[in-house]
């Protein structure tokens, strides 16, 4: 009894740890998902799209290019291998979190289900509070994740355009999320080799390739810098 | 295009999500152990990935027409100066946003 409920309060304590954490992306969300929906709606798809497709994909930037390929010709192939392209970020993550996500039991599946950028970054960066699960801490950062971007994705499909308020420029609650957790990761380190190699790789990419193609360039130079300047990197520490 | 070509679609989009986000924890199964040069990239990565990330959200920045990215920077500027004051992570992306709205909407 007294195992099980303290088992609950663990739950409980996760949940309330997690939470926080992802207010930034329920307005992030919520506002980019409606964005989505809306798109979806002045397409001509009912809401019914934008809430499967936020269900099972679940990848911002993908869901908008696929509102195209919907409306294009249909094109499997290519539309395999665009989506490969525009998700090969996650392979990254992936490596990131092989050990973070170590021993969480069924929960992991879901976790790697639902790992977009913005999950990736919250359980990658941040700690997991003493006296709460580490599974159920990822699962709860995810899951409502999830929630936001179905419940703006469907919002925006069945509302459309009621929405009055000037909303321009909102989207930019992601940008200052990725930076504060830029900032929080650079004063974590003593030197700092990777995260100046990734800005590098990525503006030098980004001014070679162009803005739409930049990403898989940018993936390639940073595994080879890793890879050459192993032996530093590693000397300097700091990797936690 | 056909509802039937409609969910292939859909459906394909999902399936090479989910390739990329799980091949990484196919590969290296957690019952083994995970070789030294993976684990040393699962380590290192993050900070390039985070630096990756923020050049993706400012990609359509145009620095030599419209605004010239002035909102962007000062915005960004802002968080950065909010974030090593306090340290608190809804203040710093509030503070930033609410500053960016208003600059593109009644600046810019």
């Amino acid at each position: 009894m007294s195992g099980r409920e303290s088992k609950r309060g663990v739950v409980k304590r996760s949940f309330l740890a997690a939470f926080p954490k992802t207010i930034p992306i329920m307005m992030g969300f919520l506002f980019l998902g409606m964005s989505y929906g809306i798109y979806m709606k002045v397409s001509g798809f009912s809401f019914v799209y934008p809430l499967c497709m936020s269900m099972v994909i679940f990848g911002g930037s993908l869901e908008f290019v696929a509102v195209t390929m919907l409306l294009g010709s249909f094109a499997p192939m290519q539309t395999f291998l665009m989506a490969l392209m525009i998700q090969a970020r996650h392979l990254f993550y992936g490596i990131a979190l092989l050990e973070k996500y170590k021993g969480t039991g069924w929960k992991k599946p879901y976790l790697i289900f639902g790992m977009c950028d913005e999950s990736f970054s919250i359980n990658c960066a941040t700690e997991v509070p003493e006296g709460t699960d580490k599974g159920w801490s990822y699962f709860f950062v995810t899951v409502l994740n999830q929630s936001y971007w179905v419940i703006g994705a469907t919002a925006g499909g069945i509302l459309g355009s009621f929405i009055t308020f000037n909303t321009e420029g909102l989207d930019f609650v992601m940008t200052a999320m990725f930076v504060v957790i830029f900032i929080e990761q650079w004063l974590k380190e003593k030197k700092h080799y990777t995260a100046l190699i990734g800005v590098a790789a990525s503006a030098g990419c980004l001014l070679l390739f162009g803005a739409d193609s930049f990403l898989i360039p940018t993936m390639v130079c940073i595994l080879c810098f890793l890879t050459v300047f192993r032996k530093p990197v590693e000397k300097a520490g700091g990797l936690s | 295009m056909t509802l039937t070509q409609e969910i292939i679609t859909i459906a394909l989009c999902a399936l090479a999500t989910m390739c990329t986000r799980f091949l990484p924890f196919l590969i290296f199964r957690s019952d083994k152990p995970t070789p030294k040069y993976i684990r040393y990239l699962g380590k290192a990565l993050p900070a390039a990935i985070f630096g990756m990330l923020v050049v993706y959200c400012l990609k359509n920045v145009n620095v030599l027409s419209g605004s010239h990215g002035f909102p962007e920077g000062l915005a960004i500027l802002l968080v950065v100066m909010l974030h090593l004051w306090k340290r608190n992570m809804l203040l710093s992306i509030g503070g930033g946003t609410v500053c960016y709205m208003l600059l593109v909407q009644l600046v810019f």
